[in-house]
């Protein structure tokens, strides 16, 4: 057979792993035609509402449902006594704790659910939800976790104060785990010998991941055959299966879960909520179709919060800067119920990271989770689980530490980053890095944004601020962090039992072309384009050819779901290792084919050659065919693999971060002048995606660090409720990204991949906080909390006496 | 975010909009760009039984430019934008428009509808007080004028009464340079502290001063003071300082979001004096 095509156009005709393909899904997206949640419609459908608590804390005396019953076109009006029969007004959460459905005998929070309005219309039961009178009794309500922890208000009256919590004992009524890792003794010996000790209190207050679309869901149950469907939007459909089964008694396979396409996620959509077992208990009682869609205000009142950490620390050095140990504990506020979003045995995420990219020898970290009366959820928002709160901790620790020293800051770090040569490298609080050249990375950051030349502009600048010619300050933001994704190893991480392993199957059709189906979900990550090309690259079909479908649980193999970084670690590699089975079983028919032993052939690109002879070859379009229409001895017919993957260790991407800030002291705006953004992520599937995500995680990161907050008045009420008052940035606020990258795979990872799509959310917040820090550092600032928003920029600048 | 079921009318003109009005007294409301209202309705803060929509009624909109310039209640705010005799004549319109919120709100929003509607945290009303603009209003008893500078009681509460509804706006072409100064948390924000400015200038002495502030009180201010402070002087630094120490004497901020009164009260004279030194840069 004669071949005039290079290798290389082979090669390139693939659209395999590395290559910048463009995203498959946004033909559609950009055209209106996604298919997202609320585009479900279907005959006879019914509409629930929730009437939602003004209160923060009050005890609930009655609920009159007369008035909203009596108007036309209301089906029913659900209170918890309507769901106890069920043993529904109470649902458990993810992270061990139950928390109500609709409220029972009492409110824990504004905005909580309180009774859900059924009816044939929308607008119905909006007007209905008005019309449901509910008498409160306020009771005291706690804002901080601090007071909480010392309150005689007992916030979970349905607790045995007494009783063990699901992560041990509890200290107080309103306390709900300790979770402590690393030696405390030792750790505060070091302390005590050490030379330089720096302290610092830092808070990281309460965010929401705040998708454009909303949370909800749509339940179908049909009573003839006992199936019930249903579509939401779900991270993770295939845990909403089984925990829906669990609580509904359904069989698991008389449940069908659908993922649509996702508006984003972002953590918001990993929980689950109210509104999903409403609509649940709704469609079953009625025999109807019941949509349950939440408004933007529900959506930041209510669905899964992120952060709300007070993070206390110590850095302990010697004198010329090599660090000793690191001590941090933090008071978690979970608001009213612990629904955070962890794997099982980790109350507190993966906060024990926090050691961050450093070669710590002695470290020590304690949570206290604490009850209040606000929200609960606590979600990893654009991060690993509590990653960011873990990389902002000790960036900043860093940050605090290089000014007891008087050492710049970028030396600092490079003085204690974990060398390459340490790798793998076994952290003190119990993780072990795969992967990592960090110096490398710094030295390119720092020599691609001059750094030093940065330091002698802003010392001219303190100069003429000091001169009174400018009224600008400048600040140099630096981050230089170490992410923890993947998750994860099954013998460690699992979510209400289920182990966090990933799947993909793989069929292959007759004329080569393929059909491959994931546990994950997209939500704009982009995987029908990049999972096809790592199956590319792996079974010599072209990207094009490769048809990926996730999100329906009676299709798609079981997955633990897409939130942390985890798709590509785990769902790729599942991929990676479904297509080599492919492969394997190709290379025995095409041995057949070829007339030659299994082992004479050999891979190459898109055909098994026989070795020796290139120009002796079947392309894998052949052997395809070939599997569907030829009876080869030994060999069953067909050719499609499962693949599921637990894997051996999270990956650990990293990257380095610079910022150039420009502060106007007297109004407090903040202006990015330059961003600089390196990322390890390992092998690089697809750059032009990596670099969409790290944009998207910047931004989303810039939003926290300078403005987005759920903020909470003394009485409870949620003061930033509406996209008015809560920032979500637009194209006018961003700046230009500058995006850079060095490779070093991953070891254990079939294909080297780490994950991209958080780390520069991870990476970001701490360097836009570290920048406007450095902007006052010369003028004594220690530690402002974020978000830096500018009244709170203009108090730093009035404080430090600057407006005088 | 459902509002309360309403019912729609759109008539055809003036008669038919206040035959309506007069019907309801406050259950009717008129909308003309909804992008005040409508958020309101669906938040359930304001509960229109009556909605009069006024798009359809002749008349309403364009723009007049002459010695005094005439602006319709319905012209849009993209449409002073984009109007060259307005920008010739009156440029701080355009440099206040383009302030406000993002330009799929401008391509809806009235001036009119700004002016209307009594949220101190619309930008026109200061606007229209520094230029010394007169509202011109028609209701059941005939027509009437009203300064802008009278226009405004409290938040939401205005002279207009509820059977009136607004027909055009006008003001004597500005002269001397301008300057519209706003300072927000990000695009679509309200403003955090806003100051309009027109100075005119002779040799090197101001003549004539106007200035007003937005969303730093109930109302908009037209600080009298602060105008007056500028007049014979030469517009130096003790006469910007002794303006912004006017201007702080009659604004009263309240906290919120965007931050406490200090703050608002600091931001107020930084925004003023760089509305001052720019205005007076082009006077
Ligand atoms: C996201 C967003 C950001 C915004 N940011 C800003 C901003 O920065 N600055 C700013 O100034 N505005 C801002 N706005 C408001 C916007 O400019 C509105 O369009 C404007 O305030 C009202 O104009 P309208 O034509 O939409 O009026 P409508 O919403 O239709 O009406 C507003 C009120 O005025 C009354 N009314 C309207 N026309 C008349 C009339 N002819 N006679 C009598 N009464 C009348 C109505 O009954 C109603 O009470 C923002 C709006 C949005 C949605």
């Amino acid at each position: 057979m004669k071949d005039d095509v290079t290798r290389e156009d082979r090669i390139g005709a693939l659209g395999g792993m590395g290559c910048e393909r463009k995203r498959v899904e946004d033909a559609r997206f950009t055209q209106g035609q996604g298919n997202y949640l609320d585009d479900v419609k279907l005959p006879g459908m019914l509409f629930g509402d929730f009437v939602r608590s003004p209160y923060a804390h009050a005890r609930i005396k009655s609920i009159n449902t007369d008035a909203a019953m009596a108007i036309d076109g209301v089906i029913a009006v659900l209170t918890a006594e309507d769901l106890a029969p069920l043993n529904l007004h109470w649902m458990p959460t993810l992270a061990g704790d139950k928390q109500m459905v609709l409220a029972d005998g009492k409110v824990l929070f504004q905005g909580q659910e309180v009774a859900f309005v059924v009816a044939e219309d929308r607008y119905i039961a909006a007007d209905a939800v008005e019309l449901v009178e509910v008498d409160y009794e306020e009771m005291p309500v706690i804002t901080d976790p601090y007071e909480a922890l010392t309150s005689d208000v007992v916030l979970r009256e349905d607790l045995d104060p007494k009783a063990d919590g699901a992560h041990g004992p509890r200290d107080h009524h309103n306390h709900i785990f300790k979770w402590e890792v690393g030696d405390e003794t030792a750790t505060n010996q070091v302390m005590d010998d050490a030379e330089v000790v720096a302290e610092e209190t830092m808070y990281y207050h309460r965010t929401h991941p705040c998708p454009l679309e909303t949370c909800g869901s749509v339940a179908s149950m049909d009573k003839v055959n006992g199936k019930l469907t249903l579509w939401g939007t779900f991270q993770a459909p295939h845990v909403v299966r089984t925990v829906a089964s669990l609580l509904s008694g359904i069989e698991e396979h008389n449940i069908r879960v659908i993922a649509p396409d996702i508006g984003g996620g972002f953590g918001n959509k990993v929980g689950v909520y109210p509104g999903y077992v409403c609509s649940i208990v709704a469609s079953i009682v009625t025999g109807k179709p019941v949509k349950w869609v939440e408004d933007r205000m529900e959506n930041l009142m209510s669905t899964a919060f992120a952060r709300d950490y007070w993070m206390k620390g110590k850095i302990s050095a010697t004198k010329d800067g090599k660090i000793t140990g690191l001590h941090c504990h933090v008071t978690a506020d979970h608001g009213a119920f612990d629904a955070c979003a962890d794997p099982s045995k980790y109350p507190a995420g993966f906060m024990n990271i926090c050691t961050g990219s450093y070669d710590i020898p002695t470290a020590y970290l304690g949570v206290d989770g604490v009850y209040t009366n606000k929200a609960p959820g606590g979600v990893s928002y654009r991060c690993s689980f509590r990653v960011t709160e873990a990389v902002y901790f000790i960036e900043r620790m860093i940050e605090v530490l290089a000014i007891e020293l008087d050492m710049d800051p970028a030396e600092l770090r490079m003085k204690n980053f974990i060398s390459k040569e340490q790798f793998p490298y076994q952290a003190p609080l119990g993780w072990e890095y795969d992967s990592g050249d960090y110096h490398t990375a710094w030295e390119k950051a720092l020599e691609t944004v001059d750094y030093k030349g940065l330091r002698a502009e802003q010392a001219q600048r303190i100069e003429d601020f000091k001169a009174g010619k400018t009224r600008k300050l400048m600040g140099i933001g630096l981050t230089f962090f170490t992410e923890i994704v993947g998750a994860g190893p099954v013998k460690n991480c699992d979510i209400l039992g289920m182990g966090m392993f990933d799947s993909c199957e793989i069929r292959i059709h007759p004329t080569g072309s393929a059909i491959a189906r994931l546990g994950t979900i997209s939500q704009g990550q982009g995987h029908a384009t990049t999972f096809a090309q790592i199956l590319a690259t792996e079974i010599g079909l072209p990207s094009d050819s490769i048809t990926i479908e996730e999100g329906d649980t009676d299709t798609a193999p079981y997955g633990l779901g897409t939130y942390g970084s985890r798709s590509t670690p785990v769902a790729g590699a599942a991929t990676a290792l479904a297509g080599r089975k492919i492969r394997a079983k190709a290379q025995m028919i095409a041995a057949y084919l070829l007339e030659v032993h299994d082992d004479d052939v050999e891979f190459d690109v898109d055909r098994f050659v026989v070795k020796g002879a290139p120009e002796k070859f079947k392309t894998m379009k052949e052997i395809a065919y070939a599997a569907y229409n030829q009876a080869i001895p030994g060999v069953e017919p067909g050719l499609e693999a499962v693949s599921y993957y637990d894997p051996p260790n999270m990956t650990y991407p990293f990257g380095a971060y610079v910022c150039v800030m420009d502060i106007d002291v007297d109004t407090g705006v903040p202006e990015i002048r330059r961003f600089y953004a390196l990322d390890d992520c390992g092998t690089r599937i697809n750059p032009m995606i990596i670099e969409g995500q790290v944009h998207g995680g910047l931004t989303e990161a810039l939003a926290v660090a300078l403005g987005q907050e759920i903020a909470y008045d003394k009485l409870g009420n949620v003061k930033t409720g509406t996209l008015m008052d809560f920032f979500l940035p637009t194209a006018w606020e961003v700046p230009n990204y500058e995006t850079d990258y060095t490779v070093t795979p991953s070891p254990h990872h079939p294909i080297g991949a780490k994950g991209v799509g958080e780390s520069p959310h991870v990476g970001g917040v701490p360097c836009f906080s570290n920048a406007v820090h450095d902007a006052f550092k010369a003028f004594g600032l220690r530690q402002s909390h974020m978000p830096h928003d500018h009244w709170r920029i203009w108090k730093t600048a009035n404080d430090l006496g600057l407006h005088d | 975010m459902i509002p309360a079921a309403f019912e729609y009318y759109r008539p055809k003109d003036m008669e038919g909009v206040l035959a309506i009005l007069e019907e309801h007294g406050d259950d009717a409301r008129v909308m003309a760009g909804g992008h005040s209202l409508i958020p309101m309705m669906k938040l359930r803060m304001a509960e229109v039984p009556h909605l009069i929509d006024l798009q359809d009624v002749e008349g309403l909109s364009g723009i007049t430019v002459a010695d005094t310039i005439r602006i319709g209640a319905m012209t849009t705010q993209n449409a002073l934008i984009n109007d060259a005799a307005l920008e010739a004549a009156a440029p701080i319109l355009k440099e206040a428009a383009l302030q406000i919120a993002d330009p799929q709100v401008r391509y809806m929003g009235t001036l009119g509808g700004n002016v209307a509607n009594g949220d101190p945290g619309n930008d026109m009303p200061g606007l229209m007080q520094c230029l010394d603009a007169t509202f011109h209003l028609v209701g059941p008893e005939g027509e009437r004028d009203v300064s802008a500078r009278d226009f405004y009681e409290a938040a939401y509460m205005t002279d207009r009464e509820d059977e009136e509804v607004l027909t055009a706006v006008s003001f004597p072409a500005p002269q001397g340079g301008f300057a519209y100064e706003k300072q927000k948390r990000k695009i679509g924000d309200y403003a955090t502290a806003a100051a309009a400015v027109q100075i005119v200038k002779d040799g090197g002495t101001c003549t004539g001063a106007q200035i007003a502030m937005t969303n730093l009180s109930d109302t908009p201010i037209y600080s009298e003071e602060a105008s007056e402070a500028l007049v014979g002087t030469s517009v130096d630094d003790a006469a910007i300082k002794a303006a912004i120490d006017a201007m702080l004497g009659d604004i009263d901020p309240t906290e919120d979001n965007r931050g406490p009164i200090a703050f608002k009260k600091h931001v107020a004279g930084v925004i003023l004096r760089r509305a001052i030194e720019r205005a007076w840069s082009r006077a």
